[in-house]
């Protein structure tokens, strides 16, 4: 359970070019119109990977403690069940008053 | 302060910290979500977003998380040199996301965008502002971090205060990650 050594500068360096890179695809994601049609899962997996990065070797989770993981895992999902929850409630609610 | 599990309790609570601010903004960016494409009057998002500014914004605050952990990891090894100047470094990229955050409200507000403007104006300001706060909060904290390690007050031993910081920051990070795609790029 104890908290590990953390990564070395030259995995931080990789880490933030593949940052770079994923965002210039996201906003190359956005502009061009082949995309349209995939667009929202695209930029959801793009976002999630960035997001798992920064978690994970710029936070040091991926080298600390479990618990830690735990810490912030556990109010992250309960955030993301509550927003998927409403969306479908409002949304929902929206579908069935218009019937579409 | 390391607990019986050999945990620092300082970044145990931190840790907790953090998790309930990821209700807070799940909770901001649901209303935000919720009120998407509800607005009776404009302007409206495709109107009035900024990409390529935004994308800027967004490479800025990247690079200062980079910055942040080459600070942490230079104040570990005992580099007050390099660490002095990573810092100085991470609070200027999150000045200078201020300054762009600063110079977008403006501009939303000339182009006739208030915050009660639309449902659009109360949600994105509400939100972004929010995101802003915490920024404004980070550059302070890390500002403090700087002027300790002039005065000499700050060196390996007090590292965990650095990652503390450190940890704040990757997270005000991470909340504008999701805030780039859910709001600017998914119109």
């Amino acid at each position: 359970m104890s908290e590990q050594a953390h990564a070395s500068t030259g995995t931080y360096l990789r880490i933030a070019a593949i940052l770079v890179m994923v965002t210039l695809i996201e906003v190359g994601v956005f502009y061009v119109p082949a995309f349209q049609p995939v667009l929202v899962p695209a930029l959801l997996s793009l976002s999630a990977l960035k997001f798992a990065l920064v978690v994970l070797f710029y936070m040091h989770l991926k080298f600390d403690s479990r618990l830690f993981a735990f810490l912030f895992s556990g109010p992250l999902l309960l955030a993301v069940g509550v927003m998927i929850g409403l969306l479908f409630l409002f949304f929902g609610a929206v579908r069935v008053r218009t019937g579409t | 302060m390391v607990n019986s599990m050999g945990l620092d309790n300082r970044k145990m609570v931190f840790w907790a910290f953090i998790g309930s601010e990821c209700l807070l903004f799940g909770s901001l960016i649901s209303t935000y979500l919720i009120y998407k494409g509800k607005s009776l009057v404009g302007p409206y998002p495709h109107e009035i977003l900024n990409i390529p500014f935004t994308s800027f914004s967004t490479f800025d605050l990247l690079m200062s998380s980079l910055a942040m952990v080459l600070a942490l990891a230079a104040i570990q090894r005992g580099d007050m040199r390099q660490g002095k100047l990573w810092l100085f470094v991470t609070a200027l990229l999150g000045l200078i996301f201020l300054g762009g955050q600063v110079y977008e409200f403006s501009s939303f507000v000339h182009e006739g965008l208030g915050l009660t403007t639309n449902l659009f104006g109360s949600t994105f300001f509400v939100l972004t502002g929010t995101h802003g706060a915490h920024v404004t909060v980070g550059v302070i904290w890390l500002l403090t971090h700087w002027v300790q390690a002039l005065r000499g007050k700050l060196g390996p031993a007090q590292a965990i205060t650095v990652e503390i910081t450190g940890l704040y920051w990757h997270f005000v990070d991470v909340v504008w990650i999701v805030i780039f795609t859910l709001v600017y790029l998914i119109q």
